[in-house]
């Protein structure tokens, strides 16, 4: 099976590449946010560091944009599938021998492939700005942020095939994400929190993929933080991908 | 080809929290053999389109067994996949791609190479007329453009049975009969078995050599269009009595040879000028009619006899004019007209079959007399 679901995949996912490099707008809107939040958030954080407990602002806030990038920007992936459903296009792929973990595996190769690339920017900005982080922890984190995106945009392609709609699937998307930013200590650590606070993040799987990103990025590679975190992201993918392929075999009318 | 029992598709639909099944297949049994042309006929919402899926891969029957193209299409649905080609009511494009690249990536999900996509492609915009649309956006081509081009989709990995979902659907009438050339092409060209479904009489009794008509999820006829056509409806026998004085007399010896009020099929009735009856064979009862005409000194100012329709045939098997049964499913593209007939509210009682006048409600039937 590998060679063809491969070639499939990457069919898929070319045929995907082009569009979005024809209409790069989405790609820059969903860049020029994390770049935002590093030139006008970061510089906030400068006094905080103390509290933090960290040495650098940007060493600890790079990862925290990172996991956003990937987990916000991957979950509206879905959104440019349920125009192509309306369209057919799912339907005449689906009528094709090709398998269906392709077709989803193959347009996750494209928001992987955006994903690494806005991740590179995302890095080499925080660089400049003054963030220190050693290159095998970066690799690291940056994979940590691919698994996790992976798992989002491929929930995002299989909530898009079972809503089918966009009305339907905004608010959903909304109602998820708000928990997500505020309890995964994304843009300030939730240790600063009360007690409560803290125990419920506990309870967030992607907080401690935030934690592990951020651990990796300050070196400490050694650590259960580092573990829970992978563990936690690669769980994720794996869940997310058997419901996404699922959709696609199974998708009604 | 095709060969399927007892097929079944329930939907479960929710209003309120009351869930109810829909059966929208029931029970459907079908047979179509190796390079035969076979209409589909229904109305919107009979399960035309369900079934299609379902022998299609695309959906699993609720019950009931199917073999397409020589597999089964639940244990063996990607070797079915590899041999069938189909082109849906949808479309097929995105319509912001280029159409080539659409139709080379499409082949190649069938494995076949670059190479052979890319000139097996090109053939078929030249066979299809659509030369220099290679690079084209599908949003900018026409509505029969963009049927070819879905049919170019369907084609590009060279199936030897092909399934057209409603293929004319919203096309001037220009681009359907240039679509209808192309369909039997499919045929002509490349031998293929072809599955269309419709609800315009029209275009199943053109493009087809046998006709499976399914109501409410189950196929109520399976022949030739001729063959449903006299064994249902019979002739429509027109006469035209300008005297008044003479028309019940007309009407009275026509109903000596015409057929007997049943179902949705009216008598013999009265109507303006015209005195109107279904009759088996007109051909053979003609000579009698006209002369018991002539011996009740019925002066006769025209006299003109129709073949039955699909629609007839349809009206004969369910009690309801196909027309009728597309109103009453509340669908958009429904009656609009394309097989002659001007789109009209739903009456609650079937139409008189005329294929030329339209027809008042005003008509006295043989048996108010």
């Amino acid at each position: 099976m590998t060679a063809t679901f491969w070639r499939e995949s990457f069919i898929i996912g070319r045929r995907q590449m082009r569009m979005n490099l024809r209409n790069p707008a989405w790609v820059l809107i969903g860049i020029f946010q994390p770049v935002l939040y590093l030139l006008l958030f970061g510089p906030l954080l400068r006094p905080l560091v103390q509290q933090l407990g960290v040495e650098n602002e940007y060493t600890f806030f790079v990862p925290g944009m990172l996991v956003q990038l990937g987990i916000f920007g991957a979950f509206f992936a879905g959104f440019s599938l349920i125009g192509e459903w309306r369209e057919g296009v799912i339907e005449a792929e689906r009528v094709t021998p090709a398998s269906r973990t392709a077709l989803l595996v193959g347009r996750l190769g494209r928001d992987l492939v955006q994903l690494f690339v806005q991740a590179v920017i995302l890095v080499a900005l925080g660089y400049v700005l003054g963030m220190r982080a050693p290159f095998g922890g970066i690799v690291l984190g940056v994979v940590l942020t691919l698994v996790v995106g992976g798992a989002c945009a491929a929930a995002s392609n299989a909530l898009a095939l079972t809503t089918k709609s966009e009305d339907v699937m905004a608010p959903v998307i909304n109602v998820v994400m708000m928990p997500v930013l505020l309890l995964s200590g994304i843009l300030l650590p939730m240790t600063l929190g009360p007690t409560w606070l803290e125990k419920a993040s506990e309870f967030m799987p992607v907080r401690h993929i935030v934690d592990a990103v951020r651990s990796s990025f300050a070196g400490e590679v050694v650590g259960s933080g580092l573990l829970w975190g992978t563990l936690w992201s690669g769980a994720l993918l794996v869940v997310a991908l058997w419901w996404g392929t699922s959709t696609f075999r199974t998708e009604n009318a | 080809m095709i060969h399927a029992r007892g097929l079944v598709q329930t939907f479960t639909t929710r209003q309120g929290k009351k869930k109810t099944d829909v059966r929208a297949v029931d029970g459907v049994d079908l047979d179509v053999a190796e390079g035969e042309v076979v209409g589909f006929l229904g109305p919107n919402g009979a399960g035309k389109t369900t079934t299609l899926r379902m022998l299609t891969t695309l959906l699993t029957p609720t019950a009931g067994t199917a073999t397409v193209a020589g597999f089964d299409v639940v244990k063996d649905s990607v070797e079915v996949r590899r041999r069938i080609g189909y082109v849906s009511q949808t479309g097929s494009t995105f319509s912001a791609a280029r159409a080539g690249e659409e139709v080379m990536d499409h082949g190649m999900l069938y494995g076949r190479t670059r190479a052979q996509v890319d000139k097996r492609g090109k053939e078929l915009f030249a066979e299809l007329q659509l030369d220099g649309l290679w690079e084209r956006m599908p949003k900018n081509m026409s509505g029969g453009q963009k049927r070819r081009l879905d049919i170019a989709m369907g084609l590009i990995h060279d199936p030897t049975l092909v399934f057209l979902d409603e293929p004319t659907t919203g096309l001037d009438p220009q681009a359907r009969a240039n679509l209808w050339e192309h369909i039997a092409d499919l045929r002509r060209r490349r031998g293929a078995t072809v599955f269309i479904t419709t609800h315009y009489l029209d275009e199943a009794d053109t493009l087809s050599d046998r006709i499976v008509i399914i109501d409410r999820g189950r196929i109520v006829a399976a022949d030739t269009a001729d063959n449903l056509k006299n064994a249902v409806a019979g002739d429509l026998v027109d006469l035209e009595v300008a005297d008044p004085a003479h028309r019940t007399a007309a009407a009275e010896r026509l109903e000596t040879v015409a057929e007997q009020p049943r179902h949705g099929l009216p008598g013999v009735e009265i109507e303006g000028t015209h005195v109107r009856g279904r009759v088996q064979r007109a051909g053979r009862a003609l000579p009698g009619l006209l002369a018991a005409l002539h011996e009740a000194d019925v002066v006769l100012d025209a006299i003109e006899v129709h073949r039955p329709t699909l629609d007839d045939v349809f009206l004969t098997l369910t009690g309801r004019s196909l027309r009728d049964a597309e109103s009453g499913s509340g669908t958009i593209d429904g009656a609009d007209g394309a097989d002659g007939a001007t789109s009209r509210p739903a009456t609650s009682a079937p139409v008189p079959p005329s294929s030329a006048q339209p027809t008042t409600s005003t008509s006295l039937t043989g048996a108010d007399r």
